[in-house]
């Protein structure tokens, strides 16, 4: 009996020799970072549901390869009342995945549905441009008061407060898809599942294992079916880009979703054709509790902590290339807008060092009286690399004590929100659509996530008057204002932007980089054999 | 008997009742909450979000809340997880988990038995420094360290199995991550197995059975063995536990859809009720466990067996 | 009972504990012999620089050109401290429960044991993450509570070796001198289990340094720039293909420690245990 062991183990193993991975039908596998947690339009908040979404659904528009809104579910779409009425033409014949027909009712209803504040959507705000948008997720008026209307079963029409020439990029957004109402009603807030989910876009849910994969398969019934080449996509998730990348080497995922930054280099020597970096609608600084002493009431040394952080060499040593040096809040790229950056931003590092160190002095402070900050960053190994190399910056230069405090993420959050505890954090910004407002809102006062608790009515004033200009030019001049103001009083130190880093395989057709690093499913292709 | 394993059940109500109290608390104490991301939510869907989860209401009312959904044998919904509840993630991470744990322990069990009895036959003897020292190695060497190391070994290097993914009955994804997961328990199950083992050996009734002049295999396998399993069984109870609810470590570097990843997953992102019910799950798994190493004892020797 | 005609006896015991204080004094004065300091870093020099004899770094540099030699030489320091802060907290928790209830006994024993049983239910890994949550600001208030929590095991040998002194004849003596309960279990019951005691903390180091590794994995370990041999090692693994040095340099003194103290512990044991051999 036990003689006969070594046999069934080589059996066993042969077994799992041929059980190797044998690709039955095509199928694209993209690497998708961290599981998604929910397919519901207007629920979900992560980048990895985001993406899945735009595959099983479609809104009225699309974002184009050159970033550019393009006409998706509506063929066409009309601007009057000087840019504050929107009416979209649907396309003849949409359906549903499921064969139903789809209305221009339906993307009103998903609209309404976004802004109702029951439904606890985190993107709710994307579309307060909208005329009652922010009294309906006030509380203060109905859902059925939003200004949106269907004109008939093949025309939407919405009305704005304002003119918003970035309306059509908004509605690139999953958070403005529609939702099928019957599905919604049967199963409420679980119906986003594999057999009860319905979507508009070029593929259907077949398949969620939780943390496992979610695989999609073509949908017959998409308007432009004929010309999606993949007959399935599958996301897989990865808590570990590490992992990932091992996954991606060893020809089991044909996208990756991210790149480890400490292998950058080699993977730039052997990968470097499959490696895709471009800029990314993103921003990475470090914010300033703009309510506690003594940092809130000495711009002089808010300035000069800003002023001696080496960004080019953040850029090239910790994130090994895999970012762009920031001297300015809106990131370059941004359709319509001059990117605006501190005074200071093409001085020599030297000149930048004195006028520091003369800033610092200036404060009150000496080597032996250094000024002593806590810098709190959430626990995750690359904002530790750059804590620990700005800190090492400040204390070089300027003799600051900067103590790190690495906080387990909701903890992070939490203190980061109430203003009592933090001095210097760090925080990120990632753009929900190509218009410069998207970053320039954040910092305004009464918004929400101005975690800095910086007030300025002249910024909040540029701003206003912003979203009130109807002339793009002038509109662009109010906001590059702002964002100069924002760069003068420096309630937040700009680090560094985002790119988008994915590797692709040669294999896959299609992959176009682009600011806000949408990749459509149906504009994929795999190359025979 | 069966009075035996019915009080043995009872008991067990009271402690998983106590246990999921302690739990319920303490991750209310933490700070933060479920629906805090780096994107605030405005007051108002937060106020709406939270009375969907009756997050609204005093502790004390969701935590009778819970405890009487308990009661019905609903775990609650996910938190984290949208459109889920806590019972069917854990029943979908289930198979992966078990299948992988059950693997480990096995190996384990036959691998560092294997190794113990060897090494144990011949006390430091050469082959019994060499197997001992590298037992000692694989409770020193972290696994996170060498499941990497396989994936890049037998994975990338080799080419011979997959890097991660799981497909389930696919014995090809199963085999690296069961190996990475057995190692320390080899290494221990070996070192323990060795040591009670050369303590059996010198016991006077193996004596008795050398001197009526039995063979070797016949003494140590019908004689030694059987008590010389009493330790490596009371460890291995509650080590199962452990191995069958799974392991981080192992289903993040193999991209494994099991529970391990819960336990740390769900505390992070405050999904109270999915922490709930794996800490439930652990700890019903941990009585059930022990109550099997009893029997298991009273199996391998009648003197243990109970009254 | 003589610790140093037991070390003397087994050479390879000797061997171990000369090793481990090999490790102990180069970790304790190393770093006064380097030029760098711990947190240092050379932004002139190369980062993730390989190791050099010759050069200025023997172990090179990790990610952030910081010397591999100093940081795995100061992560020791950090991850024995650890490591016997913890040891000593779960001990002296689990020998005191333990050896209470042992010699007690009845009811008191039997409600101090369901404490230990419900205890052990609880997953270690969910406890210690909630710990890290609540305290995440204090190392060493950390490590008290990851010592509180791995008492268990201790708890219950304690209380089953009690149970067998508390039968002998000195423990009735002692009861009859007038002597109360606490006072026994402090005086005769707590140093007869001086040998188990030793044992067991043999055995638990290396356990409690591996968790403060798992929760450098986690991201929850030890707060920049101070570092640990977990840390190192999970900042190595991964680099492991990059930088193979940042990972085989602190692996290498993680692992070794680790392994003295289980030789060492298991040679303990053999000796403890069986004197007669």
């Amino acid at each position: 009996m036990r003689r006969r062991t070594p046999r069934r183990l080589a059996a066993a193993l042969m077994l799992a020799m041929l059980a190797l991975p044998v690709q039955a039908e095509p199928v694209l596998r993209i690497g998708n970072g961290p599981e998604p947690e929910s397919l519901d339009p207007q629920r979900m908040s992560s980048v990895s549901a985001l993406n899945i979404a735009r595959d099983l659904y479609e809104g009225l528009t699309r974002i184009g390869p050159d970033g550019r809104a393009l006409p998706a579910a509506a063929q066409g779409w009309q601007v009057g009342d000087g840019g504050r009425r929107y009416t979209f033409q649907l396309r003849p014949g949409l359906r549903w995945s499921n064969g139903e027909p789809l209305t221009a009712e339906d993307f009103a209803a998903g609209l309404r549905r976004l802004v109702d504040p029951r439904t606890g959507a985190p993107f709710a705000q994307l579309l307060s441009c909208i005329v009652n948008a922010q009294a309906i997720s006030e509380g203060r008026a109905r859902p059925e008061q939003l200004a949106v209307w269907a004109l008939g079963p093949s025309q939407v029409q919405i009305l704005l407060r304002a003119p918003t020439p970035y309306l059509p990029s908004l509605l690139a957004h999953p958070a403005s898809f529609p939702t099928y109402r019957p599905a919604l009603a049967r199963y409420g807030r679980e119906f986003a599942r594999p057999g009860r989910l319905v979507g508009n876009g070029a593929f259907r849910l077949d398949q969620w294992v939780v943390q496992g994969q979610i695989e999609l398969v073509r949908n017959p019934h998409y308007w432009d079916d004929d010309r999606t080449a993949l007959d399935r996509v599958r996301y897989v998730p990865s808590d570990d880009v590490a992992a990932e990348l091992k996954r991606y080497r060893a020809g089991e995922l044909d996208v990756s979703s991210e790149i480890p930054l400490v292998q950058a280099p080699q993977l730039r020597a052997r990968l470097g054709d499959e490696l895709h970096v471009a800029t990314y609608l993103g921003s990475y600084f470090y914010g300033f509790n703009m309510e506690r002493a003594p940092l809130a009431a000495q711009p002089g040394l808010r300035r000069a902590l800003a002023m001696v952080i080496d960004r080019e060499l953040i850029v090239a040593k910790v994130m090994n290339g895999l970012a762009r040096p920031a001297y300015g809040w809106v990131p370059p790229g941004v359709s319509g807008y001059a990117p605006q950056s501190v005074d200071w931003a093409a001085w020599p590092m030297a000149r930048r060092l004195a006028e520091a160190r003369r800033l610092y002095a200036a404060a009150g402070y000496t080597p032996a009286h250094p000024l002593r900050v806590e810098l709190r960053y959430n626990t995750h190994d690359d904002h530790k690399r750059i804590a620990t190399v700005v800190a090492a910056m400040w204390k070089q230069t300027l003799g600051v004590e900067a103590t790190l405090i690495h906080e387990e993420n909701k903890v992070f959050l939490a203190k980061r929100r109430l203003r009592r505890e933090t001095q210097i954090f760090r925080a990120a910004w990632i753009g929900d659509y190509d218009d410069a407002s998207s970053f320039l809102d954040v910092l305004a006062g009464d918004n929400g996530r101005n975690d800095t608790g910086w007030r300025d009515p002249q910024y909040d004033a540029l701003l206003a008057a912003a979203a009130t200009e109807a002339d793009p030019a002038r509109r662009a001049g109010l906001l590059a204002e702002a964002e100069r103001r924002a760069l003068d009083a420096l309630p937040v130190i700009p680090i560094y932007w985002y790119v988008s880093k994915h590797l692709v395989k040669p294999y896959v057709r299609g992959w176009r980089d682009n600011l806000l690093d949408y990749h459509y499913g149906k504009d994929l292709s795999l190359a025979p054999g | 008997m069966i009075a035996f394993a019915l009080r043995r059940l009872l008991s067990a109500v009271p402690t998983l009742f106590v246990l999921v109290t302690l739990a319920f608390f303490l991750m209310r104490a933490a700070p933060g909450g479920p629906f805090d991301g780096e994107r605030t939510l405005p007051p108002q869907i937060e106020a709406a979000l939270a009375a969907e989860y009756h997050l609204d209401e005093p502790l004390w009312r969701q935590y009778l809340r819970y405890l009487g959904g308990l009661a019905r044998g609903d775990l609650g919904p996910s938190f984290q997880y949208e459109g889920y509840r806590v019972g069917e993630l854990i029943a979908a991470a289930l198979p992966a988990s078990l299948s992988l744990g059950a693997g480990a322990l096995l190996l384990a069990l036959v691998a560092g038995g294997a190794i113990g009895i060897v090494c144990a036959r011949r006390p430091d003897g050469a082959l019994d420094r060499v197997l001992g020292t590298l037992a000692l190695l694989g409770v020193s060497v972290p696994n996170y360290v060498v499941a990497p190391l396989l994936v890049l070994l037998f994975a990338i290097g080799l080419g011979w199995l997959p890097a991660g993914g799981w497909r389930p009955g696919t014995l090809a994804d199963m085999l690296l991550p069961t190996v990475a997961l057995a190692l320390p328990q080899i290494a221990y199950v070996a070192r323990l197995l060795r040591g009670s083992l050369i303590e059996a050996l010198a016991a006077p009734y193996v004596r008795t059975a050398r001197a009526k002049g039995l063979p070797e295999r016949t003494i140590v396998f019908r004689h030694a063995l059987r008590p010389a399993l009493l330790p490596v069984i009371s460890h291995l109870g509650p080590a199962a536990a452990g191995l069958i609810t799974g392991s981080v470590v192992v289903e993040q570097v193999f991209n494994i859809p099991g529970l391990g990843r819960y336990f740390v997953q769900a505390a992070l992102n405050r999904d109270y009720t999915l922490v709930l019910g794996v800490v439930l799950l652990y700890g019903t798994l941990i009585v059930a466990l022990n109550f099997v190493v009893d029997l298991l004892y009273g199996a391998l020797d009648p003197r243990l067996r109970p009254a | 009972m003589n610790g140093a005609r037991i070390l003397l006896a087994d050479r390879r015991l000797l061997a171990a504990a000369l090793a481990l204080a090999v490790v102990l004094v180069l970790v304790l004065v190393g770093p006064w012999f380097s030029p760098y300091a711990c947190d240092e870093i050379d932004f002139a020099g190369d980062w993730s620089a390989p190791p050099s004899a010759s050069g200025a770094h023997w172990f090179g540099t990790d990610s952030l050109g910081r010397d591999l030699f100093v940081r795995t030489l100061c992560g020791g320091r950090l991850s024995l401290l650890v490591g016997l802060v913890s040891t000593l907290v779960s001990l002296a928790v689990g020998v005191a429960w333990g050896a209470l209830a042992g010699y007690r006994g009845g009811r008191l024993d039997q409600t101090m044991m369901r404490v230990v049983d419900v205890l052990y239910a609880l997953p270690f890994m969910f406890f210690v993450i909630v710990l890290m949550v609540l305290f995440s600001r204090h190392l060493l208030l950390i490590f008290i509570a990851i010592g509180a929590v791995n008492w268990l095991d201790m708890a219950r040998v304690a209380r089953g070796q009690t149970l067998a002194l508390r039968q002998r004849e000195f423990v009735a003596a002692a009861r009859l001198s007038g002597l109360d309960d606490l006072q026994i279990v402090r005086r005769h019951i707590v140093p007869n289990l001086a040998g188990l005691v030793v044992i067991y903390a043999a055995l638990t180091l290396p356990q409690v340094i591996l968790i403060e590794s798992f929760l450098s994995f986690l991201g929850l370990g030890v707060q920049e720039p101070a570092t640990s041999w977990g840390a190192l090692v999970n900042d190595g693994a991964r680099e492991m293909e990059s930088a193979p040095w940042s990972l085989l340099f602190p692996a290498g003194f993680l692992t070794t420690t680790l392994l003295l103290l289980n030789v060492i512990a298991e040679r303990l044991r053999a000796a403890l245990e069986r004197p007669g051999r």
